[in-house]
């Protein structure tokens, strides 16, 4: 990057012994090991976007498959995880990142609904590292607030983090409400798809697979700006049928009903305790909101991936997937007069009985 | 009855019988030659005469459409309908062949200049039509001044101008301009230069009298007006932009030297774009006054950044019941120990109600608990007086609070806690324990006398205290959205919170109180975690670690 950049191969060495002693400190739940780590790397001279992006962004994976892997709770990935954001929030104060904004303004968001903020994080500062004014509002960001602060600030381009796919219809509205205002959207995050396919469904202008490839594209030139277009809605034609709606408006009930007839089709369950039963529920609120995001989207694909990886996830936990084939058949029961829907559950059952265990992506 | 009294004038030839007829008609042969023409064609076209070359007497567009349907071959129908037509002389004219046995092709010219010319104006109607409507939707659309400053003058640019600039009323002593030359991006400038210098921008940006579009001079225009690599100027109008009772700002286009001028009907056309630009642009500025407005008065209520103070842990979060507001009726603050040994004083509190209104009494109680600092010991103290305001102060709203002063002890934090009619604080131990904080009282504001009880806990370094407004109990969701989220789940999920930084356990607890509640409606949810840090004290801004750091 910069022109004092030591040659790769001890760099690359020096990288990753960073991120191993980084993850150590992370993993004893040690903020003041895992700050002072980042802030002696950069009085070494090391460059802070290499910081951030091949040492902390990379522990940070590493959190995410050793909770995925069910080596870690979820509490345990939420500590690990504010670690590495004050990690990267010392970083920030630390006199080798100051930079003068000389590039244009970019405002920084996670989609409403969307608790994983580092992803966001790292890109708003990898942007403030390249010379970039930045206002990063956090995760959970509603429309609302998004739309109010554009109005008052003119940004040359919105940058939105989804890492949960069921967020992509709340980030297809924020996308929408941005660019009726005229402010182009970069997306990005594991919701949008290894491939971005769902950033392009969904109509943003730009997708980046990471921090390092949103900067690239915001440096590159601007994003095209988006026009008034009267035909907005006709994207995504297949709501017509309203399934997406009747499903969301009906997911509490159908929820319960399914959970009530699941114990009839799968007699384990009713030798669960109350944790256990609660687990199940959920774990059929999150078929259903997968299902719906499915509907939204019109992509089997979204939901088959969820379910090869709920199967996966169920096994690295100890519990057999047995109780989802009866529960996508009663799903299909109750959901009978919804075409798209039946044919994406009945995608859903034979991507179980195929059984290729696919570790997949979505979180 | 006309076609009788043609023929009756008409050569008498049979296979002629139009030479009388009042549209112009002319027979040619296959091979180009003139064979007939009738009274009007002769008078239309002189050069016509029997036997003369077509492409002589008649213009070259009309002597193409002859060659074509002499062409040989098989001829597809609805050709002979297609509309040739062009200029002869000033008249615009459609020509319609009719094919006789012989191969000679009879042109009938119909004069179609007033169509023509009432074509051409709609078609160009249409065009400003379509033009003002997509500037009026992509104006509508933003609420920020650069933004329409910028939109103003790329459009002006595109369709009135070559060059065109949008100017605002003076901020301060700078003139905020956007300049945008046809086909470029649009770029904004503040000059420090005097709006009067141009006549008649003076009082369109003052919006006040009102004046027309004015011609400048372009030799007298000042230097800033023109736009880098512009070359010469062939003409300069000011358009004011009218505002909705505050001055909007000025429109400034430039036409190159040698392009056309500005005709009539482009001045109507530019002052109906004005009065567009005008509205959006103040519309623009009023919102960002009001937003000014409100930025200056929310700043008070908002929930401060909690940071570390003095070797103890703090972090809050707050979510407002509505996603539209940022404040609500929770609340929370930190009042720094004034000397060292001091303890600091932690509250955190909810008005019953949500919403603005509520809001402002967060606003009240938070100002009265600062004046109260100096009682920060005597708790009870506090809640009465208190009290004793809140009745006083003419609403019927009741608060709940909680009132923590931390003080830290060696590794270990102690927290006096009194809870006022609050869910009581939970304690985190490090060995994942969670207990209930023994502290109970009275709501403030309802009642003459206010009864608490106060509790001390301590805190070994990696322990939490975590304060929360019932938003977060009552969260109602779940899988099956019927259920409340309770202090049970909170107690479970502290649980799994042992040693996690305070920052950490009060997101997730907001994670997990959201997630709970889905998509559904909630009510303001506050938490704020106390913790004992579990490195050895230092102080905010020098938390690195000295050496030793573990490889």
């Amino acid at each position: 990057m910069s022109p004092g950049t030591p040659p790769r191969l001890p760099d690359d060495e020096r990288l990753r012994d960073l991120a191993g002693r980084l993850w150590d400190a992370v993993a004893a739940g040690d903020e003041y090991t895992a700050t002072g780590t980042v802030l002696r790397a950069l009085d070494d001279g090391l460059d802070p976007e290499h910081v951030l992006l091949d040492v902390i962004a990379t522990v940070q994976g590493r959190v995410g498959e050793q909770w995925a892997a069910n080596r870690i709770s979820v509490a345990q990935e939420h500590a690990a995880t504010s670690i590495n954001e004050r990690a990267v929030a010392a970083l920030a104060l630390h006199p080798a990142a100051r930079t003068t904004p000389h590039r244009g303004r970019i405002t920084v968001a996670c989609v409403d609904g969307e608790w994983h903020a580092l992803p966001a994080r790292l890109v708003a500062e990898v942007l403030k590292l390249r010379g970039w004014r930045v206002d990063y509002l956090g995760a959970q960001v509603p429309a609302p607030h998004l739309i109010s602060h554009l109005h008052t600030t003119k940004a040359d381009a919105v940058a939105l983090s989804s890492s949960i796919a069921t967020r992509l219809p709340a980030a297809h509205a924020a996308i929408t409400a941005c660019q009726a205002i005229g402010v182009p959207v970069l997306v990005g995050g594991a919701a949008f798809g290894p491939d971005g396919r769902y950033a392009r469904l969904l109509g943003a202008q730009a997708w980046a697979t990471d921090a390092r490839t949103a900067a690239d594209r915001l440096a590159a030139g601007p994003l095209p700006c988006p026009q008034p277009d009267p035909r907005q809605g006709d994207d995504l034609p297949h709501l017509a049928d309203q399934e997406y709606t009747m499903v969301v408006r009906g997911k509490d009930a159908l929820v319960r009903t399914v959970f009530l007839a699941l114990a009839d089709a799968f007699p384990a369950m009713r030798g669960y305790d109350d944790t256990q039963r609660e687990r199940t529920a959920e774990d059929l609120a999150h078929i259903v909101e997968f299902l719906a995001t499915a509907l939204y989207l019109d992509d089997d694909g979204l939901f088959t991936g969820f379910i090869a990886w709920t199967a996966h996830i169920l096994r690295a936990r100890g519990v057999p997937p047995q109780s989802l084939p009866p529960a996508l058949a009663l799903l299909a029961r109750e959901l009978k007069d919804f075409p798209r829907a039946v044919r994406i559950l009945r995608r859903g059952t034979e991507t179980l009985t195929t059984d290729h265990p696919t570790p997949g992506t979505p979180a | 009855m006309v076609s009788t009294r043609a023929q009756t004038a008409a050569d008498p030839e049979p296979d002629f019988p139009w030479g009388g007829a009042p549209c112009p008609v002319l027979v040619a042969d296959p091979a180009g030659r003139v064979v007939r023409c009738n009274d009007a064609a002769q008078a239309l076209l002189p050069g016509a005469r029997p036997g003369s070359r077509l492409a002589d007497a008649v213009p070259a567009w009309l002597a193409a459409a002859h060659q074509a349907v002499c062409l040989p071959g098989p001829r597809t129908a609805g050709e002979p309908d297609a509309p040739w037509s062009g200029m002869i002389e000033a008249r615009r004219l459609r020509a319609h062949p009719s094919v006789r046995q012989d191969g000679a092709v009879a042109w009938w010219l119909v004069d179609d200049t007033d169509h023509h010319l009432a074509r051409e104006a709609l078609r160009t109607e249409r065009e400003r039509t379509a033009f003002l409507a997509r500037t009026s939707s992509t104006l509508l659309s933003s609420l920020n001044l650069e933004r329409c400053m910028d939109v103003t003058a790329q459009l002006a640019a595109e369709s009135l101008a070559d060059a065109a600039l949008a100017i605002a009323p003076a901020r301060g002593r700078r003139l905020p301009v956007v300049t945008c030359l046809r086909g470029a991006a649009p770029t904004s400038a503040l000059e420090a230069v005097d709006a009067d210098e141009v006549p008649g921008l003076g009082e369109a940006l003052r919006g006040f009298p009102p004046v027309p579009s004015r011609w400048i001079d372009p030799a007298a225009a000042p230097a800033w007006l023109i736009p880098e690599d512009f070359g010469p100027v062939g003409a300069i109008v000011v358009t004011p932009l009218p505002g909705h009772g505050v001055p909007a700002g000025a429109l400034v286009l430039l036409r190159k030297e040698g392009g056309a001028a500005f005709t009539e009907e482009e001045e109507v056309f530019a002052r109906l774009f004005a009065a567009r630009a005008g509205a959006a642009m103040s519309a623009a500025r009023l919102y960002a006054e009001q937003r000014a407005i409100t930025e200056v008065l929310m700043r008070e209520l908002l929930p401060p950044v909690l940071h570390q103070i003095t070797g103890v842990d703090l972090a809050g979060s707050y979510r407002p019941s509505s996603d539209h507001e940022r404040i609500g009726g929770d609340f929370y603050d930190v009042h720094p120990a004034t000397a060292a040994g001091e303890p600091s004083l932690v509250t955190l509190g909810d008005v019953c109600g949500k919403g603005l209104e509520a809001a402002v009494l967060t606003g009240k109680i938070r100002n009265t608990l600062h004046a109260l600092l100096p009682l920060a010991d005597d708790h009870q103290r506090i809640l009465t007086l208190l009290n004793t305001a809140l009745l006083n102060a003419h609403t019927t709203r009741f608060a709940t609070l909680v009132l923590a002063s931390v003080a830290r002890h060696g590794d270990a934090v102690r927290v006096r806690l009194t809870s006022a009619g609050h869910p009581s604080p939970l304690i985190v131990r490090a060995d994942g324990t969670v207990e209930e904080a023994d502290t109970r009282g009275t709501l403030v504001g309802a009642l003459p006398d206010v009864r608490a009880r106060t509790t001390t806990v301590t805190l070994a370094p990696g322990e939490s205290c975590v304060l929360y407004t019932d938003g977060i109990t009552e969260a109602q969701g779940g899988p099956l959205g019927d259920a409340f989220y309770g202090e049970e789940r909170l107690k479970r999920a502290l649980a799994g919170c042992a040693g996690m930084p305070a920052e950490g356990i009060v997101e997730h607890v907001q994670m997990l109180a959201s997630q709970w509640l889905g998509s559904r409606g909630h009510d303001d949810m506050a938490v704020v975690a106390i913790s004992a840090p579990r490195s050895p004290h230092r102080d905010a801004g020098h938390d690195r670690t000295p050496g030793g750091c573990a490889a």
